[in-house]
């Protein structure tokens, strides 16, 4: 879902490199809060893993292909906002040196898979675990729910924001982006359950740091 | 000395990224989306370029050349969000000097 330069106009542009600008900054305002000495490392392993899911691309339906985005997954291992600084480093980076993602785009891209998909994936899963119970059995439903959640919101996000820039209008956009994204979705929420249910088996004391 | 978990986790991470030549080359979500409805030339190519597309530039076996971009980026990415996590952290249970 990186959008490349081109698809947005100035004005998008602008808005959504002030709104993620703020959110970064305020993601750094918490981490200096909370953050401790455990949660570094898990922070490297998790942009290193994001970074190389990323690149595996898998096939959906027709002919398209869709990759982990991984923002529910940090989220759900190291609250919202860790999982903001982490997206944003993996997409600063995708955009500068693999040119994936434009330069321009970088405040939307980091709006959609890194705000909005953090924030979504994290209190969809809160949710569902606060109704469910936290046992394991929740927990890996509630990460699949999280993440796919994670991608269709951020979807229709960036469909909104194809629409204001004049590239698509709404009625087309809208469907298209969140129906190829429901599909993309689930292999979202696969992924973040099996990594979540691999972290349960050998390292459950890490879904008990604090979050972030 | 006993192995920092995070190392052994960095390797199945660099294991992970090895996969990449058989990632699927179809276009993802959005580019499919922009090439059904129209927009797709709408794209601008990125003004320079590094490694890009995911392979790295200067090799002719395509499959190493994605593996390597790939080790790459899994090694930045790790010393950039441990990097920022390190500056980042809280440091007020420390002893003030």
């Amino acid at each position: 879902m990186h959008i490349p330069d081109g698809f947005l106009n100035i004005g998008t542009v602008a808005a959504t490199f002030v709104v993620s600008a703020g959110g970064v900054g305020n993601a750094v305002r918490v981490a200096n809060k909370k953050l401790g000495e455990k949660h570094v490392p898990l922070m490297g392993i998790l942009a290193a893993f994001i970074f190389a899911a990323q690149m595996l691309n898998f096939p959906v339906a027709g002919g398209t292909s869709g990759h982990l985005i991984g923002a529910a997954l940090a989220a759900i291992l190291l609250g919202p906002w860790a999982a903001v600084l982490i997206m944003s480093c993996v997409l600063i980076a995708q955009s500068l040196i693999f040119q994936d993602g434009g330069l321009l785009a970088l405040g939307a891209n980091i709006f959609n898979m890194g705000i909005v998909a953090s924030f979504s994936g994290y209190y969809l899963y809160r949710l569902f675990v606060s109704m469910r119970g936290e046992n394991r059995r929740s927990q890996l439903i509630g990460g699949f729910v999280g993440a796919w959640g994670s991608v269709f919101l951020a979807s229709i996000v960036c469909a909104i924001e194809l629409a204001v820039s004049g590239t698509s209008p709404i009625q087309v956009a809208l469907p298209a982006m969140a129906g190829v994204h429901a599909l993309i979705g689930i292999g979202e929420g696969l992924i973040t359950g099996a990594v979540l249910s691999l972290v349960l088996a050998t390292r459950a004391d890490l879904l008990q740091l604090q979050k972030v | 000395m006993k192995t920092k978990w995070w190392l052994i986790a960095l390797l199945v991470c660099l294991a992970v990224a090895s996969f990449s030549p058989l990632a699927s080359s179809s276009p993802d979500g959005l580019e499919r989306v922009a090439e059904d409805k129209g927009f797709i030339d709408v794209g601008k190519e990125a003004p320079y370029q590094i490694i890009a597309d995911y392979v790295f530039p200067g090799i002719e076996n395509e499959a190493l050349a994605t593996i390597l971009a790939g080790w790459i980026g899994t090694l930045i990415l790790f010393g950039m969000a441990y990097g920022v996590a390190w500056l980042l952290k809280s440091r007020k249970r420390e002893p003030v000097k």
